[in-house]
């Protein structure tokens, strides 16, 4: 296929192609970060994860629709103040099915698994009762439009940068908090050992409800990122729940390294096979190698080094 | 909505008072008098005669079924065809109904699930015993409840361009057929942008890689080239890989069938990586007004569709249309192909139903050929043998404001040919 191409020209496809592949390791890395927290360090299996995605972005309709009506010399910055409407709606959701379903469930994983499916297709009707069922465009500022020409025949989409750096910082929060702050500890205490957290003074029903609360808001701060990239619409959350758990199971369910790791790999190989293959087979062979490590090594690219 | 009458169909009803005090004394029991000036043309063409098959048929009025999703995935693209559906019924009853017979919607939601299809179908057959049902979107719904159509002798309007190779004697297909969409856009692209490689993208099912097939054959057949042809699974949302392909083969037209909210991810990334569509020609089979929605037109601008009609379309059966549609449905509502094809299904059937003299399904396959409807939106329209219809072809150029400027039309109505020799 490369036949009749100057070794330039080559060149800089390859070097868009890298950048493409970095593209889809920060989605998928956005996408995963809050199942990571919420399914990795809870063990929630949050079927309805893609609805907080949607919920945020719905938030970032509302707002540009709102800003650009009523104070559109602020439209080039509204992106920033979504993302954090974004943050606090699907949080406080979050932290609100914890309080009213999830807490009931947290020994019994499998009907957790059902309670939120059954929560992602209220959520789905909700979303077409409020906002219709049609898709609905969200207006970017021209600014995250278009692309930068690196070279003359190299050049990167600016939503793809921004996404980028956006997972970056959401990555370095998360670590921060994770593993750097009190708060942070707490959660891990809880996690490794519930009862012995609660002996030693630790409120574990509020650190849980925080904890859920944290991964569906960076599910809404993603979901507020994915309408530059994709389609806003009820069922649109349906189309990125079976990536997020691809990559976070892959990646090994409780290790936030993992997952950043399994999302690099599975990015690379399939935006790679998609270049050389077609699309639909790249999917296919994607899924296959998953599928076949998971079956040698079960639990996933990391695990958690814990005495049980 | 009086002063929306089409040329169509003559009014019916209103006939002089002998008959309807008749009536009234016939029907004084029955609490439904509130339909008596229609209830006379009724009486004249007696239950009995128009009705042999025990359809959901009585002196006043006459049942059909609406057959869509309303929830899960597809109802983003059937909301718009309910709607104009109900629009053209309720366009119909304002003129007196069908042989004098009020029509009564029964709807009933598909739900995006094709076995729910086939049992609402089913329901609506057996049960309401309907004398048309109008509905289904995807090719997977009507495949769905073709044989329960066809098992339990009922007709269907089908609104969707779709891919052809199917042809019932219990379906009219209000859409177009592959051929018909693809063929007269090709080679106007081919004619006024010279182009002669072709990029083919479209979503992994039935109808696009039919489509596809069809151009690829006829590409080939003049000649041109395909460069590459690329499927994504339903609902991938990252383009990223085939754009860089695109962007080095260089094609001088993309051709392009990818479905729902894939779309909108594909072409806010074509965008994004700079590919300009006022200087790259792309030629869209799958996005309408409705898709342009949720694309948004800023991101769409200066690409090519390739459809029977446009909401921009200007005569003045349209004009009136898109004036009731809003209407009746709010000024913000945006009509797209398949909706103003689903508004044709309740005409056609109207007027099949008042040639044959008759609501049995039978009698109306047959009428079928040949009524001609001059009131369509997308200007005549005519039914061909094969139940799917003859309609000309247009060319249109996606606008920022999510609406098209029609830059092309086949001077004549294309023939509907769902089995294309030399194209499988």
């Amino acid at each position: 296929m490369f036949e009749g191409y100057s070794l330039a020209e080559l060149g800089s496809i390859f070097a868009m192609q890298g950048f493409a592949g970095l593209i889809l390791f920060s989605v998928f890395v956005l996408m995963a970060l809050g199942l990571a927290i919420i399914f990795g360090q809870m063990g929630v299996i949050n079927m309805a994860h893609g609805e907080f995605m949607i919920l945020g972005a719905y938030v970032t309709y509302l707002c540009s629709n709102f800003i650009s009506s009523t104070v559109p010399a602020l439209f080039p910055a509204y992106f920033f103040i979504a993302m954090i409407l974004a943050f606090f709606a699907s949080g406080a959701l979050g932290m609100l099915v914890e309080w009213g379903m999830i807490r009931f469930l947290y020994r019994r994983p499998l009907d957790t698994l059902l309670a939120t499916w059954g929560l992602s297709l209220i959520l789905q009707q909700v979303f077409r009762s409020v906002f219709g069922a049609r898709e609905v465009g969200v207006v970017l500022p021209d600014w995250l439009m278009g692309s930068v020409a690196v070279t003359d025949t190299i050049e990167v989409p600016i939503n793809g940068l921004f996404v980028m750096g956006l997972t970056m910082a959401i990555t370095v929060v998360i670590y921060a908090v994770m593993f750097r702050s009190r708060w942070g500890q707490g959660v891990r205490a809880v996690m490794q050992n519930r009862t012995m957290a609660g002996a030693v003074g630790i409120n574990t029903e509020k650190v849980d409800r925080y904890t859920f609360g944290l991964g569906c808001g960076i599910a809404g701060v993603a979901g507020s990122a994915f309408t530059m990239v994709g389609s806003t619409g009820p069922t649109s959350g349906q189309l990125y729940i079976v990536d997020t758990f691809l990559v976070v199971v892959f990646g090994g369910a409780q290790s936030l390294i993992g997952t950043i790791a399994s999302a690099f790999t599975i990015s690379q190989a399939q935006s790679t096979m998609e270049f050389f293959l077609s699309g639909s087979t790249a999917k296919v062979l994607t899924l296959l190698t998953v599928v076949v490590i998971l079956m040698l090594r079960p639990q996933g690219l990391f695990v958690l080094k814990v005495r049980r | 909505m009086s002063s929306d009458k089409f040329d169509a169909g003559k009014p019916v009803g209103g006939l002089p008072s002998p008959l309807r005090r008749k009536l009234l004394l016939g029907m004084a029991a029955l609490p439904a008098v509130g339909l008596l000036p229609r209830g006379a043309l009724a009486q004249a063409l007696p239950t009995d005669a128009v009705n042999t098959t025990k359809l959901a048929v009585t002196d006043s009025t006459v049942k059909v079924g609406i057959l869509h999703s309303t929830t899960g995935t597809m109802a983003i693209s059937e909301t718009g065809s309910v709607q104009a559906e109900k629009l053209a019924i309720a366009q119909i009853n304002e003129m007196g109904g069908v042989l004098g017979r009020k029509i009564e919607v029964i709807q009933e939601d598909g739900a995006s699930d094709w076995p729910t299809f086939a049992e609402k179908a089913r329901k609506l057959l057996v049960e309401d015993k309907v004398a048309a049902v109008f509905g289904c979107w995807t090719s997977a719904s009507r495949k769905a409840v073709l044989p329960v159509f066809e098992q339990y002798n009922g007709m269907l309007y089908y609104p969707t361009f779709y891919e052809g190779l199917e042809q019932s004697k219990n379906v009219i297909y209000t859409g177009q057929e592959a051929t018909q969409q693809i063929l007269a856009g090709l080679d106007w692209v081919t004619k006024e942008k010279g182009a002669k490689s072709f990029f083919l993208i479209g979503s992994d099912y039935i109808w696009p890689r039919t489509s596809n097939k069809i151009a690829r054959k006829h590409i080939e057949m003049k000649g041109q080239k395909v460069v590459g042809e690329e499927y994504f699974p339903l609902g991938h949302t990252q383009f990223n890989s085939v754009i860089n392909k695109i962007k080095l083969t260089k094609p001088d037209v993309i051709y392009a069938s990818v479905v729902g909210g894939s779309n909108v991810a594909f072409y806010k990334q074509m965008k994004a990586a700079g590919i300009d569509l006022n200087k790259q020609v792309l030629m869209t089979i799958s996005v309408t007004e409705d898709e342009m929605l949720g694309i948004g037109g800023e991101n769409i601008a200066g690409a090519y569709a390739c459809m029977k009609y446009f909401q921009s379309l200007q005569n003045p059966n349209n004009e009136k249309f898109v004036a009731a549609f809003k209407k009746m449905w709010g000024a913000n509502s945006v009509i797209g192909d398949v909706t103003q094809a689903g508004y044709l299904g309740p005409w056609l059937w109207k007027l099949t139903v008042e040639k044959a003299q008759s609501f049995d399904i039978d009698k109306i396959a047959v009428a079928s050929e040949g009524i001609e409807f001059t009131g369509a939106p997308e200007g005549y329209v005519r039914v061909h043998g094969n139940h799917h219809l003859w309609s000309k072809t247009r060319v249109g150029r996606a606008r920022p404001d999510g609406q098209f400027d029609v830059v092309y039309e086949t001077a004549d109505l294309i023939e509907p040919n769902p089995f294309p020799k030399g194209y499988q």
